[in-house]
């Protein structure tokens, strides 16, 4: 190795109303990390950095947009970057913040603040592709770090990374759990977009739905499948809807 | 002197979440020193509202990425409060071992990426990698070996998918729980040693300040206070759980989407510093020769302190896991099934020490087993009132140094509180405007 400097893209990640876990869950990456960091040159991570920079080659944003003041700044970065990467439920769907769309927002408000809601300007929670152009998204509540790292290096090598659409319920059946619904509890593995290796019915758990729902998802049938297993059809749809409201609040069957 | 000084400290970083810090001093007279919290607000409390107590903990998690954990098992314990549901010894066992392994992680992501930068003169931790690799290796092998905790015993660190209310859907293997005994052996308790060693050596750069001030924990009768305890009060002794509200007494102020709380004072602190000076004796022996090594006495009014007493909690997380993993052991482990059929429908409240401090949740359930009710006060949010009684402090005791050194002193100290702003909005910006 010569002293001759590589040419590394410019890499920030930005967050926005969210719990900050998809930024931390890279942190979390500790074999690779460093080896990460001999390909990107990270000038902007507020959260692990002071420093700041003017452009980059990929913004991966984390969070919602919830405020007036997220508008402003996400139109901000997005002017100042190539590319821009939604990370984890919160950015790509709204996710858990967009609950709060469900509820009238001045009861939202009154129930935190009391008297004192005038205090603080607030939007209904949504996505970073309802406000600018998003290029690419990795879905997930927490993201999930073997993808985030296929798309890297997707990336690095200059190819369109491949978005998964597949249900849950397919790659749970390949790795050969045993039903969730067998088991007594009710599952959204046969909608949700897959991708996430079944994680939770693989740790015996039901799927949440965090990863959005494929593109052809069939909810009628979704939804008598778990009303059969014995929750309320309005029961049925909070649970389709906890990390899914901004998409599909409006297209549930009344 | 007729001093003048405006400090406006936009977006702090190293700091989970988004504030400010403000400074206004005229003719020498403090007239702000405060710690704005600009972070959105999230509305969790209002979005729980009809939720089934199947998933309460599952959104309570994702009010924090690091605090994921804690809210969650102090989620679990308020509905398990509220619909009397009880847990097994080896429920409570592997909980307790979550607690362990996910405030060591925490602290180690405080003390060595945020904190250290500071005291080594340097804007992030990345810097420093060429320089002080093997410090850095270390670092990121004490958080794998935490993670592995999270990630073997609850499916996922970040948001944890296998703890519900009344217990595991997935108990670990006995070869699962002596893989990570053998690494806690290995290469914890190495690890924790040399760290120790390096912030020792770093200890002189740490700014000597001293304010003493209420201390709130968690205390319990048998064993130093994470999972379980009562409320106590530094000044006033304990309290039940139920009791929390007299404790926080929280109230909304102008400059934080983050609300305030006070007790006996105007502030009272939180955290591992208040765990140290609530509950040092019942440390473990390691932990208390670290506390001893660094200089922190029992009884440690200095805020900046705080990252020391993470460190030595580090000690005590590592020692007490290996003994809780030869307790599974001993007990044997059993496949068993959450108990989830509740007794009754209520009023509960949980209540966990976090990394950041004691965190309460309270919820209170409809014939349904939905959610009517739902309050969650924040380690932060208490922290922020006592933040402001620092800097008010500070700030004049320094107030001859160069501004840089003020704004250092000052990030510092919120840093050293290890704010997080995701959890308590429900951080840090300073300005210095005309300096004389």
């Amino acid at each position: 190795m010569t002293t001759e400097a590589k040419i590394k893209p410019k890499v920030a990640f930005f967050d926005f109303t969210s719990c900050e876990g998809c930024q931390l869950n890279k942190l979390n990456l500790e074999n690779d990390l460093l080896d990460i960091l001999e390909h990107i040159d990270i000038v902007e991570f507020r959260e692990a950095m002071d420093d700041k920079a003017e452009e980059y080659d990929i913004a991966f944003i984390e969070g919602s947009i919830s405020t007036p003041s997220c508008v402003e700044r996400i139109h901000d970065i997005r002017r100042r970057s190539k590319m821009l990467i939604a990370l984890g439920a919160c950015a790509t769907q709204g996710g858990i913040n967009a609950m709060k769309n469900l509820h009238p927002i001045e009861e939202v408000r009154e129930t935190v603040y009391g008297d004192d809601k005038y205090l603080f300007p607030t939007l209904p929670a949504m996505p970073i592709s309802a406000i600018v152009k998003v290029d690419y998204k990795i879905d997930g509540c927490p993201m999930s770090m073997p993808e985030f790292l296929k798309v890297l290096k997707s990336l690095l090598a200059g190819q369109e990374p491949i978005k998964p659409d597949s249900a849950v319920c397919v790659e749970c059946k390949l790795k050969e759990n045993e039903c969730v619904f067998d088991k007594g509890m009710v599952c959204l593995g046969p909608i949700t977009r897959g991708g996430c290796d079944a994680i939770c019915p693989s740790f015996g758990q039901f799927c949440t739905g965090c990863r959005g729902l494929i593109s052809n998802p069939n909810k009628n049938a979704m939804l008598e499948i778990l009303t059969e297993h014995g929750i309320s059809l309005d029961e049925a749809k909070k649970r389709i809807l906890l990390f899914n409201s901004y998409d599909h609040s409006q297209s549930l069957p009344k | 002197m007729s001093k003048n000084l405006d400090i406006n400290i936009h977006h702090l970083t190293r700091v989970e979440g988004h504030g400010n810090i403000v400074v206004n001093m005229r003719d020498g007279k403090l007239e702000r020193a405060e710690l704005e919290i600009v972070e959105a607000m999230r509305y969790f409390e209002a979005m729980l509202k009809g939720r089934s107590f199947h998933e309460a903990a599952i959104i309570t998690s994702r009010i924090c990425g690091i605090c994921a954990l804690g809210h969650q098992m102090t989620s679990l314990k308020a509905t398990e409060d509220a619909l009397g549901l009880e847990i097994s010894k080896q429920t409570l066992l592997l909980r307790k071992l979550l607690v362990n392994g996910a405030t060591l992680q925490s602290n180690i992501l405080h003390v060595y990426f945020l904190v250290a930068p500071d005291l080594l003169g340097a804007p992030s931790v990345f810097p420093l990698i060429p320089t002080h690799k093997e410090v850095i290796l270390r670092a990121l092998r004490m958080k794998r070996l935490a993670n592995d905790i999270g990630d073997i015993v609850s499916g996922r660190a970040v948001h944890p998918i296998t703890p519900v209310p009344g217990g595991f859907t997935r108990i670990p293997t006995v070869g699962e729980l002596t893989g990570i005994k053998r690494k806690l052996i290995e290469e914890g308790l190495p690890d924790v040693k040399e760290t120790v060693e390096t912030i020792k050596s770093l200890a002189g750069v740490i700014p000597n300040f001293t304010r003493e001030t209420e201390y709130i924990s968690l205390k319990h009768k048998d064993e130093y206070a994470l999972y379980d305890g009562d409320i106590y009060s530094s000044d006033t002794g304990a309290k039940d759980v139920h009791d929390y509200m007299e404790m926080t007494n929280e109230f909304v102020v102008p400059h934080s989407t983050s609300k305030h709380a006070k007790h006996n004072r105007t502030s009272y602190m939180v955290g591992a510093l208040a765990r140290w000076n609530n509950n040092y004796d019942q440390m473990t022996e390691l932990s208390q020769a670290a506390a001893k090594e660094l200089g922190l006495t029992p009884k440690t009014y200095n805020p900046y302190f705080n990252s020391v007493a993470q460190v030595v909690e580090c000690a005590h997380c590592i020692e007490d896991s290996i003994k809780i993993i030869d307790q599974l052991l001993a007990d044997g482990l059993k496949d068993e099934k959450p108990n989830q059929t509740p007794t009754k429908y209520g009023r509960g409240v949980g209540s966990t020490e976090v990394p950041r401090g004691i965190l309460y949740h309270e919820y209170e359930y409809d014939r349904r087993g939905n959610i009517v009710y739902a309050n969650c006060v924040i380690p932060t949010g208490q922290n922020l009132a006592n933040i402001d009684d620092d800097m008010k402090k500070l700030v004049p005791e320094i107030i001859e140094k160069p501004k840089e050194d003020i704004i250092k002193h000052l990030e510092m100290l919120v840093r050293a509180y290890d704010p997080c702003i995701s959890c308590s909005v429900h951080m840090l910006n300073v300005e210095f405007i005309n300096e004389d």
